[in-house]
């Protein structure tokens, strides 16, 4: 007996007899012994419940629990108690994709909720049922761009474009010899160029894709972007990594993009260390049969009752094979629903108010870190996440981390070679004033004295 | 049954279910970037309008909570309860993923040790945890293939798959530029040597094989297989989505398998989710370990760290580290059943699906009956003279209180039914299941029209899928937005 | 099954209805009915060039792709919109409102390939038993 295994020895003696089989092991005689031989699995028996959790608790226990100003693609922020409650609920967490409709409309239809979220989030018509994250939907973005307009071969990534988003489109498209990526610099404002991107903008250009905001926390210009890209007939995606933003920022719809996509960790789930969150995907009606993953849509039975099904399914690898849209097939499921709770309990008023307080606490921070000497790198237009020149930077965060239990968000270094000496500071509504106030000393502490209170 | 309408469809103007203080700035953005349509659309409910909502939407779920999950190929077992209250621990829920490795120690060694668990499972040298899916492990996996390929000069531009093959194998084939060649499979529903032998030149990357294949049968000349793939300087890429058939009775590593991914969310637990999150860690061959993705985590002098340098490798797949909430669970599981408890997966795994099978067999045809292991696969042949097909079945089984198997794949099979019982089920559960089934069998043949018309109990009857297709209504539409529709209901 | 004597056909499955020098194509009773119920057509654009064989566009059913592919070479002059709003006109109509493009035959000699309807009729019989 172990654990979660309910067969007793009775259950086995009478299934054996049902099956005319001595033992167990005959019910593997088809594998070659040499092989059952070699499996011998060395690995330790099992813990009992309790000291499975004391494990796990140790384990997690080892992970410091510093105050972090970090965002760079996952932000923490408060989850009502509500959102994990309904994670929770077995109906949900323990079905799989909704091959029978009949019995999954509780899922089916919070993945129409949820799809009617990201479209009315990100003012685009259409939205899929999530993908496995937000740099794998910007990959899939690309990729579905390649559908659209088969034959243009260059993709411009802006460089201020978060590097794992840049690194995950690499990745998808080094196999494919039809597509060349380039980089779009940023501007003084931390802003892609969108003057760069009208002289290099050209016939072969399949695409742009510019962070908004993007990894400096900076609002691009989508519409001056998608002005050029469109001029020469391509597309532009837009990538979100903390959607917090589009409740209170003109969004990507009506800046003219093209596909909107991003990360949906903001709304409802932990930072997890990275994950899961998920990916958003959205864009216009007339490019829906070329959206990859899975999607859900409004019907009715045979007496007429409203109901949800999955649909447009001719798109997917179960049916097009090697020529699907996209090799997805599992997404983030579970983690939608909770986008949709979360974003229910919010609901108009409560998401508003919350980007508010966030837009204020980050930049109320900033001016106090302005007025300690340490100014700001980027003058462009930010959200909840902005830039700090900080001598030292590197040693400085390292150090914080250290004795001051404080992460001062991320060195920026690690990703730009030239912004060594800057920090990429997060301020969300889960920071108390008093947090705020130690990260302010702290790094006016390590200013050099001739610049503090300048 | 209660009606529920969408959650859009609810509340009233000013209610909220989150109170947050009030800003008391305004928020300062240019004007040409402000949003100007005050969130139209977003709903306005309150808290318990809200839980209400989504516990109804959960009533109408079927799960495997609730009941048998018969999944073919997708190991709907039980998912322990202990594990989410694991993987909601503080520390690990709100670790941030750009802390410095010194403040995760004790992710890290979530990590570590669950890569340890894989390589011990399958055999192979080393693992990465960055896929979030199979499906993304299998894209990683073949990117790692053409990789290895390519620093050896060789112009490889073909993947051999096995008709019976996942859709997910050759898109994703595609994806990494291949251009795939199909392999029949023998009359006893395996791969022959000789049709491989055949296939094999110089222009092939790799081998995609499933194992056990999708038909529920170990793939017995594997290890012949793979040696002719390699003679040629192929690879084998294997497919991990059966490995609840496996453990501690064959390891891919033994088998001549040089790349493959796990499903967590399949052998190891974790909840499905209505669709994910799962995990799809690839496990490979140490020839391969230089391209996997960054960053790859090290032991250093002072504990783990992650190391970023590229080096050779393919790139990462995603943001961060993996889905690391589902990692977190499924080592939680390997750790409570032990290596020994792992075993004992496969071994009541297979005994379950032996038992159904060897009890549906004459009630319901079966197109290849070497023995299968976790899964059996049935056809509707025996039904076909009454008119009810595989999909009147499937509704049907819905009414007598189980979800359906996987139906109509593997396409090899006309009609198909996947029946995958898992481990966790007990006997008198698949007692029950049996029963039903050979009701339906005998409806079949006594009240056909019954069956075709199922399901006949559940919230909602057949849903047209042909009008959700033609006129596709994908999102929910503020009242003054809907171009000219006139609400169902 | 419908098999309309004034036309011309293909192996996979098309039709071509010849007026002079214009081509109007489509797929058969026969296709129709083996695809179920179509739910989508994709169809090139006026001016678009085709090459006899190759394909032209994809039909889907709920469970099923298929390519489209072309009778004749020569250029489209004339695609049918309906279809866009209306896909259930192949299965409704797959001679007449289902028609799905129009061609200006660049090659007429490659009309002498194409099936009559007895020879179609012969192919459809012998496929399905086959």
């Amino acid at each position: 007996m172990s654990a979660y295994l309910p067969h007793t020895s009775d259950d086995v003696a009478a299934m054996l007899a049902a099956i005319g089989a001595p033992s167990i092991e005959a019910l593997f005689a088809q594998v070659p012994a040499g092989l059952r031989e070699r499996a011998r699995l060395d690995l330790p028996t099992g813990l009992a419940e309790p000291e499975l959790r004391r494990r796990f608790e140790a384990l997690a226990a080892r992970n410091g629990d510093a105050v972090v100003f970090a965002g760079g693609g996952m932000y923490p922020h408060d989850v009502p108690a509500v959102v994990d409650h309904v994670l929770q609920r077995s109906e949900f967490a323990t079905a799989y994709t909704p091959y029978q409709p009949e019995v999954s409309q509780g899922t089916l239809q919070a993945i129409f909720e949820f799809q009617t979220f990201v479209a009315l989030l990100t003012g685009m018509d259409v939205a899929n049922a999530s993908m496995y994250d937000g740099a794998s939907a910007t990959a899939e973005a690309v990729l579905m761009a390649r559908r659209v307009l088969p034959g243009r071969r260059t993709v411009w990534l802006s460089r201020a474009l978060h590097p794992h988003y840049r690194e995950v489109v690499a990745t998808y498209v080094q196999a494919l010899d039809d597509i060349v990526v380039r980089e779009l610099p940023w501007n003084a404002e931390g802003r892609t160029d969108a003057a760069a991107v009208a002289a290099k903008a050209a016939d072969d250009t399949l695409c742009v894709v510019a962070g908004y905001p993007n990894v400096f926390g900076v609002f691009d210009d989508l519409s001056a972007l998608a002005g050029a890209v469109h001029r020469v007939g391509g597309l532009v995606i837009s990538v979100t990594t903390e959607p917090l933003a589009l409740a209170v920022v003109r969004p990507p719809g009506a800046c003219d993009v093209d596909i909107a996509v991003g990360e949906g960790q903001s709304f409802g789930l932990p930072v997890s260390y990275g994950g899961p969150g998920l990916g958003l995907f959205a864009t216009r009606d007339r490019l829906v049969r070329s959206m990859p993953g899975r999607i859900v849509g409004e019907t009715v039975d045979a007496r007429g009752r409203r109901g949800y099904v999955l649909t447009l399914a001719t798109r997917e690898q179960h049916i097009r094979r090697e020529r699907a849209t996209s090799n997805i097939c599992t997404n983030q499921g579970l983690c939608s629903l909770a986008v949709t709770v979360y974003l229910s309990m919010l609901g108009r008023r409560g998401l508003q108010a919350l980007a508010a307080r966030n837009h204020a606490a980050a930049h109320d921070t900033a001016a106090r870190l302005a007025r300690a000497g340490l100014a700001g790198v980027f003058a462009g237009p930010f959200f909840n996440e902005f830039v700090v020149r900080v001598p030292d930077a590197p040693a400085v965060w390292e150090r914080l981390a250290r004795n001051d239990g404080l992460v001062a968000g991320v060195p920026l270094g690690r990703w730009y070679p030239e912004l060594s000496d800057a920090l990429l500071l997060c301020v969300t509504e889960t920071h108390t004033e008093s947090q705020i106030a130690r990260l302010v000393d702290v790094l006016a502490a390590a200013a050099p004295p001739a610049r503090a209170r300048a | 049954m209660h009606d529920e309408p969408l959650i859009f469809e609810r509340g009233s103007r000013g209610r909220t279910g989150w109170d947050v203080p009030a800003s008391t700035e305004t928020v300062a953005l240019p004007a040409e970037l402000r949003r100007d349509d005050d969130l139209a659309g977003f709903p306005e409910v309150g808290e318990l309008e809200v839980l209400r909502h989504f516990l109804r939407l959960s009533q109408w779920n079927y799960s495997a909570a609730t009941g048998m999950y018969p999944l073919g190929s997708c190991t709907m077992k039980y998912n322990p309860i202990v594990n989410e209250a694991i993987a909601r621990l503080p520390g690990f829920a709100r670790l941030h993923p750009l802390v410095p490795d010194h403040l995760a120690q004790g992710a890290l060694a979530v990590v570590a040790e669950l890569e340890d668990w894989l390589k011990a499972v399958s055999g192979l040298d080393a693992v990465c945890l960055q896929p979030a899916a199979g499906a993304q492990g299998e894209l990683l996996g073949m990117l790692l293939v053409r990789a290895y390929h390519r620093d050896r000069g060789a112009k490889r531009t073909r993947v051999l798959i096995p008709a019976s093959a996942h859709g997910t194998n050759p898109a994703s084939s595609a994806l990494c530029g291949y251009t795939v060649t199909e392999l029949p499979i023998s009359e006893r529903g395996t791969l022959e040597p000789e049709r491989v032998a055949e296939a094999m030149d110089d222009s092939v990357a790799a081998l995609m094989v499933t194992n056990p294949n999708t038909l529920g049968l170990f793939e017995t000349e594997i290890e012949r297989v793979a040696a002719l793939v390699h003679e040629r300087g192929g690879l084998v890429y294997m497919d991990g989505a059966n490995m609840n058939a496996l453990m501690g009775v064959a390891r891919p590593g033994d088998m001549g398998v040089d790349v493959m991914q796990f499903n967590l969310h399949k052998t190891f637990s974790t909840p499905h989710g209505g669709g994910g999150p799962g995990a799809g860690p690839v496990a490979v061959r140490g020839m391969l370990a230089d391209y996997l993705p960054v960053p790859r985590l090290v032991r250093g002098p002072d504990g783990l760290r992650w190391d970023e340098q590229p080096g050779k490798s393919v790139g990462r797949v995603r943001s961060f580290y993996g889905n690391f909430g589902i990692l977190v669970r499924a080592l939680a599981y390997m750790l409570r059943l032990g290596g020994p408890g792992l075993r004992d997966v496969t071994r009541y795994a297979v005994l379950n699906a032996a038992y159904v099978r060897a009890q549906l067999v004459g009630d319901f045809h079966l197109p290849y009956d070497a023995p299968s292991m976790h899964e059996c696969v049935f056809s509707d042949r025996l039904q076909q003279s009454s008119g009810v097909q595989t999909m009147d079945i499937a509704k049907r089984l819905l009414d007598y209180g189980f979800y359906a198997p996987t139906i109509y794949f593997p396409l090899v099979v006309k009609g198909a039914m996947m029946i995958e019982p898992t481990e966790t089920e007990s006997r008198e559960t698949l007692d029950e299941f049996v029963a039903a089934m050979r009701a339906i069998a005998r409806e079949a043949r006594e009240d056909p029209a019954r069956v075709r018309a199922a399901p006949h109990t559940t919230r909602v009857g057949r849903l047209d899928e042909t009008r959700a297709a033609r006129r596709p209504v994908l999102r929910w539409r503020p009242p003054a937005q809907a171009p000219g529709r006139t609400k169902e209901n | 099954m419908n098999i309309p004597g004034e036309l011309r056909y293909t192996k996979d499955h098309e039709w071509l209805r010849v007026e002079g020098d214009i081509g109007e194509v489509g797929i058969t009773d026969f296709a129709q009915d083996s695809l179920g119920d179509v739910v989508f057509v994709e169809l090139p654009a006026v001016g678009a060039r085709l090459t006899r064989g190759a394909t032209f566009g994809v039909v889907e059913s709920n469970k099923s792709v298929s390519d489209l592919f072309a009778p004749v070479s020569g250029e489209v002059v004339a695609v049918n919109d309906r279809l866009a709003e209306q896909p259930e006109l192949v299965n409704q109509s797959p001679y007449q409102d289902g028609w799905m493009i129009r061609v200006r035959i660049g090659k007429a000699g490659e009309l002498g390939e194409l099936l009559d309807a007895a020879a179609y009729e012969a192919h459809v019989a012998s496929e399905h038993h086959g």
